[in-house]
């Protein structure tokens, strides 16, 4: 407890420090605040447009979770089919790694033409960018079971069905967390940057991406600073709900996933 | 005097095995175990002695001659046959009383016969009070108990058991020693034991099959006249240290028969390099 005091409080001296900074450039090189707001101006920005905030925070949120939640699904029932045989993984392997390396800002206009702006298409985009680490790690926690347990299993005439949800799935949970905390920080960027191409179709409303958009072209920067800030609060919060889920269900056994001990 | 009928658990007729093209594991074995017997096999690495047990559980197939278990293939014998690992094999994901619990529930027994047997077998391998601990909690011997109490959950005719203690320390692994033997006395089941450890197969066996290498084929069986039941005591008595002494230079002989192999291939080599050369 107390150590975890220390760590708050060092961590808070280090945000104070980087924020004296900020006020300093700003004094010293008297930069213009279209350029660069106070930190006051954009905590001023922070409490007067904080309604329109939390409706961006919550449109980018809903299309990222939803891109997320999507992606865990197929993933894993991908994983499965991937999982299957040596062949099937050869054979269909290389159009993951397509998934992976296509710039999403490349493709953001095809789907933008195809499924219209809006929601839809930016949870779309948020699914396609965070599906390739989720089949990955899950294919690998399916298919490197120890040979051992598999004897055993076989050992007691064990049913395919019973090797794939007695053995091969719970061994796999771990890499498919590894797979869900890499997927939900970039679901976060998918959302924004689908945002970005196809903004929202709510009228007068978009999230943090088509109001980061609507910002700099109002040169309104201290609402620009206030909106990132809302996208990494987007982003931690993200994290720490695929961290809380991931010590849920394995911190009894696995050993990655023990209560961190700060130092 | 009651007479028992003796019949063969385990029999390999002239079996031999080899992976693909590879090099020959086994060559000709012929090897009959009879029931109540307690074989260990032993011999140089790579002379497979593992192969052996992959053969008997059938999760291999031999590449020429038969196996029966119980008059059956392998395959069908398999119910009521036992696989002991040398890591404890546990799923880290359930408690000790779930992982004791795993093989009946593979083989479909219903919930109340499961908690029952689960129970007993705890007690029985002295694991009650860490019923509920998960595998990362154990040390190795309280894992390895876990793996013997989930092999004998299923009342296993026949025990096949493949460098079980290799990895504890020799503390744990003679009082586990000592633990099978009373386990065996209990039920009453055969086993196949594979060991390194001299010591261990004549303190635990009934008789003793030194493999030799290359390819891996019976060198000799030597029958171990100790006295039944077994207890710790026995370690320490002259009888013992003299068979102990009787195996490990039958295995030194097992080992030259490899070196001797070797170095009967090298003349032949040069024997043909030779001749190659005078007929150039």
């Amino acid at each position: 407890m107390k150590q975890r005091v220390i760590t708050l409080a060092s961590a808070s001296a280090v945000l104070a420090a980087l924020l004296v900074l900020w006020q300093l450039v700003l004094w010293i090189f008297r930069v213009p605040p279209f350029m660069l707001p106070s930190p006051w101006a954009v905590a001023q920005a922070v409490g007067a447009r904080l309604p329109s905030l939390a409706i961006a925070f919550a449109i980018t949120g809903e299309e990222a979770l939803g891109g997320l939640l999507a992606s865990i699904v197929a993933g894993v029932a991908i994983a499965l089919i991937f999982a299957q045989s040596r062949w099937v993984r050869r054979m269909l392997y290389p159009y993951t790694l397509l998934l992976q390396t296509v710039p999403i800002v490349a493709i953001a206009p095809l789907i933008l033409m195809w499924v219209g702006a809006g929601t839809a298409s930016v949870t779309l985009i948020a699914f396609i960018i965070s599906l390739a680490p989720i089949i990955a790690n899950t294919t690998q926690g399916l298919v490197s079971v120890e040979e051992n347990m598999v004897h055993l299993f076989l050992m007691h005439n064990a049913s395919p069905a019973q090797l794939l949800f007695k053995l091969r799935l719970p061994h796999a949970v771990p890499a498919l967390f590894v797979g869900i905390r890499i997927a939900s920080g970039i679901s976060v960027i998918g959302a924004i940057t689908g945002e970005l191409y196809a903004g929202s179709s709510r009228v007068g409303e978009g999230g943090l991406g088509y109001s980061i958009l609507y910002a700099s072209s109002q040169l309104q920067t201290d609402y620009l600073f206030a909106l990132v800030l809302a996208a990494t609060v987007l982003g931690f919060s993200f994290f720490f709900l695929v961290t809380f889920f991931e010590w849920y269900f394995l911190h009894r056994w696995h050993e990655s996933a023990r209560t961190p001990e700060v130092e | 005097m009651t007479i028992e009928v003796i019949a063969p658990e385990v029999e390999f007729a002239g079996v031999t095995k080899r992976y693909g093209n590879g090099p020959t594991i086994l060559e000709g074995v012929n090897l009959e175990i009879l029931k109540g017997e307690f074989v260990s096999i032993i011999g140089p690495s790579g002379c497979g002695k593992s192969t052996v047990l992959k053969l008997i559980s059938g999760l291999t197939m031999p590449s020429a001659g038969t196996i029966c278990v119980d008059g059956m293939t392998p395959k069908n014998a398999r119910e009521t046959v036992s696989y002991i690992f040398q890591d404890a094999t546990l799923l880290p994901w359930r408690t000790v009383r779930r992982n004791v619990a795993l093989a009946l529930e593979l083989e479909g027994a219903p919930t109340d016969r499961r908690e029952e047997k689960t129970g007993a077998l705890l007690d029985l391998v002295g694991l009650r009070a860490v019923a509920d601990a998960y595998p990362r909690e154990l040390s190795g011997g309280m894992k390895m108990r876990v793996s013997i109490a989930r092999a004998l959950a299923t009342n296993p005719r026949l025990l096949l058991m493949d460098e079980p203690f290799a990895a504890l320390d020799e503390m744990s692994r003679d009082r586990l020693n000592e633990e099978i033997l009373r386990l065996r006395t209990e039920q009453n089941w055969t086993a196949v034991f594979v060991t390194h450890s001299v010591a261990e197969a004549v303190f635990l066996s009934t008789r003793i099959v030194v493999l030799a290498p290359n390819p891996g084929r019976i060198y000799a069986v030597l029958p171990v006249d100790l006295p039944q039941p077994r207890t710790g005591a026995l370690r320490t008595a002259p009888e013992f240290d003299a068979l102990v002494g009787k195996v490990a230079h039958t295995l030194r002989e097992a080992r030259s028969q490899e070196q001797r192999a070797e170095a009967k291939l090298d003349q032949e080599k040069r024997d043909e390099a030779s001749s190659m050369r005078r007929a150039r």
